[in-house]
């Protein structure tokens, strides 16, 4: 399991957690040591992406989120979208309900905003595909 | 109130065989059938064989119409455009002291008319079968043997019977019938059919049919058959039907070519208290391949793309005669019952349908209809067509270069026929059986999406309200994040 | 009788980047041929992310890479044709390959090439292969089926899930089908470890609590007309079920994913070699079959784990189906 540490109090234990890194598919066996000043030290990882992630998956968890949104005026028309960045892990799902009733309208490029600072995350969700 | 001369009671290969023969007279009919489509019972989960006719008793209705129905079938098969061939049938016998079971068999076809059986040495059947197994004694060849599409066929009696003017009502489950003054009201819920007539052609529900009209109760017991259905890749592995010496449940486990070139091991026969129970199970299973291997021993397992079971109509008959229950209620006249049609029921479906016919138009006689349509033209068949043919379907629409089903090589144009035909297909599984979309190896995997779509457009329905069989069986549901529109 | 000296067959991950390969390694008369209504294959409907680190350095989602590409093939004037469906393919006496196709606009057409690369991809292995005891209700689906129409009509397969297979598509589809709204059970997976990226086990299961239940099958399918539930099964060393450890799941869809094998109709039609171990035809170094002047490229050779790699072989085929046309 992932400890998030205890914004309110400031004080964090020292630890060390293991993780499997999902920056790429190679999936690194990770070892993040937390420091009592809340930074971490990682070691097992092969890149330096490696080394972010696992600072960030133990300090503050954060993920891209893939989906969907209706084309308007559409039944079955849709065009897929994602966070054009990461977002804090707990944000997914409220970040799903703000795509939920979004419509697009066609066409849309990759790249057009579907939906700005989603769930206040200071990201916008854009379009991954093209919808003529 | 609808008013009819004559009411069949089952959309199934019988109920349709009959249809289409009684359209032959001027009169109105109405087939009513409690599933979204035709053949949804026994017709559509059966071995699809045309058998010889050696395997009934002499002198009972089982014999008589099963190699009446093999003689009527090739030239049935060339009117109505269903795919039939005469590919022969061999019965194994495996053990020295059995041989004269064998005599007993081709005895039996003879007195019923079977014609050219003989007795072959396991050598000669390794000539014609090398995959046969060598733990053989000897075998019956009956080259009258053959296979069919019991799909395609029940489809071919079905359009062309509507096509002479019987008017087919889908999701009418029979509640109750009452004799009435005009002869008997069918009533199915709050609908009421008035017939002179009513044809009881109810496969496994027969008995509920006919006892709803008669103190004279009968019971069907639904046997179940478990097959497992394999890959084309091995649809050579036998040429003929492969049977074993028969036992009392049934003609044991057959190995068979299909009509469309895969290749099917079955049935187990099982007796069953439920009449919608086709489950299959680990054991029948198992069960089949192990039986199947004392036939032909290496029968590859591996190639199995799908397995079901179908529910024989099977009489619970006191007298032991087990036979086939055809004929009019002495206790309800104008009622005609059609029970008890298990093996060799699809084979003897056009003998059926003429015998029932002849029935009715004895007690019920009208002048024959003028310009009865003789004949049907089938689906074309991308798949099996040539170049010369492919373009001229492309040409003649566009929708026939659009392949839909991958495995099968099946176009957006043949399931548009599918669905526009006279009794078309409302239903991903009416549209496999009519056009094999989904039959093949990978089971509808790719193409029934785009099914969905093709039926939405046709229907002009929402994708979300098609059905895989009846109307609890939708395949979507909903809309993503739960969204509305 | 069309002329080409390099076919390509498939117009997904493998075919776009052996079709820009050949033309930039001077072959300018290619042709790929695309049975659907658009280019870029699976990936279209894979709109999650993780495409792309290798071949571009960044994390792109599936219709993203196959953007880069189709805007490549397109910027490189590489000829392609849309919804065009191959039947069959024929080797006449000069070597040549003549390959026959249908669409719509054409009708039946003959294509005469040098050579041909061969880019169809893979697909699902069907539940027939698996024999799942029980009814057959509607809802089963593939997880690829499921993806389709989650990702490409926004339709729902189901509310409540259970995924037979752990392979990257039923773990992938698992959060999928989380994020959209249904509730998603378990994963079940026959073998002691899953077949899936040990990153997708992270993202798409323990992100969202999904367990992930090892050793354990689907021993039956309940429900007549839509699936009602499964029984799970636990199994031995030999993926047998082991009696009294079955339990029943109320459900109303299984998604299979059960993984894919390479899609050779065509090559066996041909006459091409298949290796019965991966499924794809046999090839040499130059990824050349049995045939001289076939190629095969991507996951119809065999299923590779990442596109980055399909794309990097489809560059070879690509590059090696240029030689041999120049040498010819």
């Amino acid at each position: 399991m992932i400890f998030v540490a205890d914004k309110n109090t400031e004080k964090t234990v020292e630890r060390d957690v293991e993780l499997t890194c999902i920056r790429c598919p190679k999936g690194c066996a990770l070892r993040v040591h937390v420091n009592p000043d809340n930074t971490a030290t990682v070691t097992g990882n092969s890149c330096p992406k490696g080394e972010e992630y696992g600072r960030t998956e133990v300090l503050n968890p954060m993920r891209t989120v893939t989906s969907s949104v209706r084309i308007a005026g559409t039944v079955n028309g849709v065009v897929s979208v994602k966070t054009k960045g990461d977002i804090p892990k707990g944000k997914i799902f409220e970040c799903m309900d703000a795509l939920k009733g979004v419509r697009a309208e066609a066409p849309v490029r990759i790249g057009d905003v579907m939906v700005k600072n989603v769930a206040g995350t200071g990201i916008d969700v854009v379009a991954t595909s093209n919808y003529e | 109130m609808s008013r009819y001369d004559v009411v069949i009671v089952g959309a199934g290969v019988t109920g349709c065989a009959i249809a289409r023969e009684l359209a032959r007279g001027q009169r109105n009919i109405a087939v009513l059938e409690k599933n979204a489509d035709i053949c949804e019972g026994t017709s559509k989960a059966n071995s699809g064989i045309v058998h010889a006719g050696y395997d009934a008793k002499e002198g009972t209705l089982k014999a008589k119409l099963n190699v009446r129905g093999n003689e009527m079938m090739e030239e049935l098969s060339k009117k109505l455009d269903f795919p039939f061939r005469r590919n022969g049938s061999l019965v194994l016998c495996f053990n020295e002291e059995d041989l004269p079971k064998l005599e007993v068999l081709k005895d039996r076809g003879e007195k019923n008319g079977v014609k050219d059986i003989q007795i072959l040495s396991p050598e000669k059947v390794w000539e014609m079968e090398p995959n046969i197994t060598h733990d053989l004694a000897g075998a019956l060849f009956a080259p009258t043997g053959g296979i069919v599409c019991p799909f395609v066929m029940t489809e071919a009696f079905a359009e062309n019977a509507a096509v002479n003017g019987v008017e087919f009502y889908f999701e009418k489950k029979v509640t109750s019938i009452e004799k009435s003054h005009e002869g008997f009201k069918v009533i199915c819920g709050d609908e009421i059919f008035e017939a002179k007539a009513v044809i009881n052609a109810a496969g496994v529900y027969a008995d509920e049919i006919h006892n709803m009209v008669s103190d004279k109760k009968i019971k069907i017991v639904p046997r179940r058959g478990q097959y497992n259905l394999l890959d084309k890749k091995c649809g050579d592995f036998v040429d003929k039907t492969i049977f074993q010496l028969p036992s009392k449940l049934g003609k044991g486990i057959l190995v068979t070519p299909t009509v469309h070139g895969n290749l099917l091991v079955g049935p187990t026969a099982e007796d069953l208290d439920d009449k919608s129970d086709t489950e299959t199970t680990a054991e029948g299973m198992s069960k089949v391949f192990k039986e199947a291997a004392l036939s032909t021993p290496d029968i590859n397992k591996k190639m199995v793309i799908t397995s079901f079971s179908g529910l024989r109509a099977h009489l619970d008959d006191a007298s032991g005669k087990s036979d086939f229950n055809i004929g009019e209620l002495s206790e309800a006249p104008g009622f005609f019952d059609v029970a008890g049609i298990e093996s060799p029921g699809l084979s003897a479906a056009p003998a059926i349908g003429k015998f029932v016919a002849d029935m009715v138009n004895r007690s019920f006689p009208v002048p024959n209809k003028t310009g009865f349509v003789e004949t049907r033209v089938g689906i074309p068949n991308m798949a099996n067509a040539g170049d010369d043919e492919r373009e001229a379907l492309i040409r003649r629409n566009p929708q026939f270069a659009n392949v839909i089903c991958r495995c099968e090589f099946v176009t957006e144009g043949e399931i548009v026929e599918a669905i526009n035909r006279p009794v078309g297909a409302k239903t991903l599984d009416g549209i496999k059986r009519r056009t094999r979309a989904g039959m093949g190896r990978c089971q509808s995997g790719f193409c029934q999406p785009k099914v969905l779509e093709i039926l939405e457009r046709e229907l002009g329905t929402d994708r979300g309200n098609i059905c895989k069989a009846g109307k609890d069986s939708k395949i979507l549901e909903g809309y993503t994040k739960e969204d509305s529109l | 009788m069309k002329n080409v000296d390099i076919l390509i067959i498939g117009g997904g991950p493998a075919g776009l980047a052996a079709g820009l390969s050949a033309k930039r390694n001077g072959i300018g008369n290619v042709l790929i041929l695309e049975r659907d209504k658009c280019l870029g294959g699976i990936l279209n409907q894979c709109i999650h992310n993780g495409f792309g680190l290798h071949t571009f350095k960044e994390e792109l989602t599936g219709p993203e890479y196959a953007d880069r590409y189709v805007t490549m093939v397109r910027d490189e004037k590489v000829p392609f044709m849309l919804s065009t469906m191959v039947c069959d393919i024929a080797v006449d006496d000069d070597g040549d390959k003549i390959v026959t196709a249908m669409n719509k606009d054409e009708g039946m057409l003959k294509i005469k090439a040098k050579a041909v690369i061969l880019a169809m991809g893979c697909r699902e292995r069907p539940r027939g292969a698996l024999s799942i005891p029980g009814t057959r209700p509607a809802g089963i689906f593939s997880a690829g089926t499921a993806q389709y129409y989650v990702n490409m009509e926004g339709r729902m397969p189901g509310k409540k899930i259970v995924i037979l297979g752990s392979g990257d598509i039923g773990l992938i589809m698992a959060r999928r089908l989380k994020l959209e709204g249904a509730e998603v059970l378990c994963v079940a997976e026959i073998r002691p470890q899953s077949g899936g990226l040990k990153r997708n086990i992270v993202q798409c299961l323990e992100d969202f609590d999904i367990p992930l239940y090892l050793n354990t099958t689907v021993t039956k399918v309940h429900g007549k007309d839509r699936v009602s539930g499964v029984t799970l099964s636990k199994v031995d060393e030999n993926m047998n079920p082991i009696e009294g450890t079955e339990r029943f799941v109320e459900c109303d869809t299984l998604l299979l994913s059960c993984g894919l094998i390479p899609e050779n109709e065509l090559t066996t039609a041909a006459g091409a070699q298949i290796d019965p171990k991966t499924g794809g035809p046999v090839v040499d170094g130059m990824l050349q079959c049995s045939i001289p002047g076939l190629f095969a490229c991507g996951n119809v050779l065999h299923v590779h784990e990442l596109v980055d790699h399909v794309s990097a072989e489809a560059e070879k085929a690509g590059a090696f189906a240029a030689d041999y046309v120049k040498g010819r």
